[in-house]
């Protein structure tokens, strides 16, 4: 076996500069996909953490039909107690649930005392929202973010704050209807500017839990959103579908479903754009496969004609077909195996790099969030095994022909 | 026991309607340790010949043994086992690998046709290296050498195995007059030296003038057998 790589090697190092500008090819497109992966990978978890972890979270509950008339903020579709307690014991036999925030959603309007406008709230208990939602006070752009809200505060809107001119320790008026269409209206004290951020929910107020059930003169427990944060959101799929298990199949009276259960996935339109990525991701590894398989094997098919004679001489001699067949695979083999090594090695590299020169990007109307691309060791050992087995594979097609050949047709070849 | 016999044998070319009559019944006798040749004008089948004993050709018709063994039948694989282990092949072109050195062409056949040992390979080479005096340039590419040593290394290639049939289809084509009588001579040395028996097609008179058993072929059919200095057969 040494030995059909020592001449496996000797014959690649016979044409260097071809060798070279293949094995290059390769190494480029391994490059190119590794740094692909991870940088897109590394964008896509940060993308995705930004939006559950700042207003999301990672599985929502809701009445079913909740989402549906999500626009309205309808109070009629809100669980009640009944029904929270059920969510909460199912939640309670979940391990792998982190925290949830108990929400009530509602509109109202927005008085600064000469203007009125309307505003869309998120009702929460400050300590829940915050476990549920940990980047929620990086979104705190005015104000003290520590402890988010107390009874009697509310956090406007970015641009709210800006269309009524209100800002930090201003008194405003909210005035809501409940749902049987009774008025009232409550002073709060603007605690702080809440960043606008792009998704469902992204542009809504805050205050506290206890402020909206006496605006709206709930009494008892009613609530809109139960938002869910995972300890790890690979585990996403099994607790959704465990939640799904426990709690979608509950019918009311009438036969119909009670809740609804969302992950992240369904009610983010960033969703989409993670799958685009994958897509991407996907499409390149195909353009390196693609690449793999055409430059090794134009250069084996080239081998092998030049090379004729000397299959000729070799068979002639007594090499079985077998081994020809060795000879000219390992080549390929050993051409995959070049450019792939150098291609890790390079990639690897640059992403340590990236890392320590902390390349910076904008996302929505976040800025200057780091990027810190990783790659996992299954990526690259896949990669590389894609990458050789295609060189393999490739070279197969060529060795093969050059086995069968007629010493007798290749020694007289020219 | 003869080296090689060969009963009414034929070969047919046949490329689609047209058939070639390469070979049109032929008998023959070879003993170990002769130096023999076939000549005859061009066309005449003296190729052919060589490739069935050489086994890389089947026969069409007939019988053909070589070394004791009837080759008539081989498949692919068994025939390349069979050249590998009782066949030397001497070409034209000398035909050397040229990516690997004088010493590791002539190693080739031990290591990759063969699996001789590391030790008895090494010995085994620079003893043949050193018996057709190219012993001191084993480090050298083929490249870097002359037609002539490159046959000789070539002859060295086809002995190492310690084959008892040597096949060479015109091996002094390719050299000058000087060089090819240094060739044949050298063959001849390492018939008297292991008792190895050549066979050669050639139109060359140096190599008819030397050989001990002259075959005529013409268009496929012996025409003469003739022998120089008395030859154990007749
Ligand atoms: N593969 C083949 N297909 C068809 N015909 C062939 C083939 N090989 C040889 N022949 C024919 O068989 C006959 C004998 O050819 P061969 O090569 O044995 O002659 P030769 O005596 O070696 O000639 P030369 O001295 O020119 O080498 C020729 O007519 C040749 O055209
Ligand atoms: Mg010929």
């Amino acid at each position: 076996m040494g030995n059909i790589f020592k001449l496996a090697a000797r014959n690649l190092m016979r044409y260097k500069r071809r060798t070279m500008l293949t094995s290059m090819l390769i190494t480029l497109g391994v490059v190119a996909v590794l740094l692909f992966v991870s940088i897109s990978g590394s964008f896509k978890s940060l993308m995705i953490g930004q939006i559950t972890d700042s207003m999301l979270g990672h599985i929502q509950i809701h009445k079913k039909g909740y989402l549906a008339s999500i626009d309205s903020l309808p109070l009629n579709r809100n669980l009640t107690e009944q029904q929270v307690k059920k969510v909460i014991e199912a939640l309670a036999g979940e391990p792998d649930v982190e925290a949830y925030s108990m929400r009530i959603r509602l509109g109202a309007m927005f008085s600064n005392f000469t203007e009125t406008t309307n505003v869309r709230l998120n009702a929460v208990v400050p300590k829940d929202e915050e476990a549920t939602a940990p980047l929620l006070p990086n979104r705190i752009i005015e104000g003290e973010k520590d402890g988010l809200l107390n009874p009697g505060e509310i956090l406007i809107p970015e641009l709210i704050a800006k269309g009524m001119k209100v800002k930090v320790g201003d008194g405003i008026v909210l005035v809501a209807n409940n749902k049987d269409g009774s008025v009232n209206g409550q002073t709060f004290m603007v605690r702080g500017i809440l960043e606008g951020i792009s998704g469902p929910g992204g542009r809504d107020g805050m205050i506290h839990i206890e402020d909206a059930k006496s605006l709206l003169r709930i009494n008892g427990v009613e609530v809109s959103e139960i938002a869910i944060r995972l300890n790890d959101i690979d585990r996403l799929d099994s607790v959704f579908a465990s939640l799904q298990n426990k709690l979608g199949g509950l019918k009311n009276q009438q036969g119909q479903p009670v809740f609804e259960i969302h992950t992240w996935e369904s009610i983010s339109p960033f969703f989409n754009i993670a799958e685009m990525i994958d897509l991407m991701t996907f499409f390149i590894k195909i353009m390196l496969v693609a690449i793999v398989l055409v430059s090794i094997m134009n250069v084996m098919i080239m081998a092998v004609f030049e090379r004729i004679n000397e299959i000729g001489t070799i068979s002639a001699i007594g090499t079985l077909p077998g081994k020809i067949l060795g000879l000219f695979v390992v080549e390929g083999f050993l051409m995959g195996v070049l450019g792939t090594a150098l291609g890790t090695v390079i990639s690897l590299v640059t992403i340590a790099i990236m890392n320590v020169t902390q390349i910076s990007f904008d996302f929505g109307r976040q800025t200057g969030l780091l990027l810190s691309p990783t790659i996992g060791v299954a990526d690259v050992v896949t990669i590389v095994a894609i990458v050789i087995a295609i060189a393999v594979l490739a070279s197969l097609q060529p060795a093969w022909k050059a086995s069968k050949m007629d010493p007798i047709t290749a020694l007289k070849h020219v | 026991m003869s080296l090689i016999v060969a009963e009414k044998l034929v070969k047919t070319y046949s490329s689609g309607d047209l058939e070639v009559k390469a070979i049109r019944g032929v008998d023959f006798v070879i003993e170990p340790a002769s130096f023999v040749s076939f000549i005859g004008p061009s066309g005449s089948g003296k190729s052919t010949l060589l490739n069935m004993i050489g086994c890389l050709d089947p026969p069409t018709e007939g019988q053909l043994k070589v070394v004791g063994q009837d080759v008539t039948g081989l498949s692919r694989q068994d025939a390349a086992r069979f050249r590998g282990e009782h066949i030397g092949f001497v070409f034209q072109d000398f035909n050397l690998i040229p990516v690997l050195t004088v010493f590791e062409n002539v190693e080739y056949p031990l290591q990759m046709v063969q699996s001789w040992p590391k030790d008895e390979r090494m010995k085994r080479v620079q003893e043949m290296l050193d018996a057709v005096g190219m012993g001191d340039q084993g480090h050298k590419y083929p490249s870097q050498i002359s037609g002539g040593q490159k046959q000789r290394v070539a002859v060295a290639r086809a002995l190492v195995t310690n084959a008892k049939l040597v096949l060479a289809d015109e091996p002094t084509a390719n050299l000058d007059r000087e060089t090819a009588t240094m060739v044949i001579e050298l063959m001849k040395k390492m018939r008297d030296e292991f008792k190895t028996t050549f066979v050669f097609s050639t139109h060359d008179p140096r190599i008819v003038d030397n050989v001990e058993i002259t075959f005529e072929l013409e268009d496929g059919i012996l025409k003469r057998h003739e022998m120089a200095k008395g030859g154990a057969h007749g």
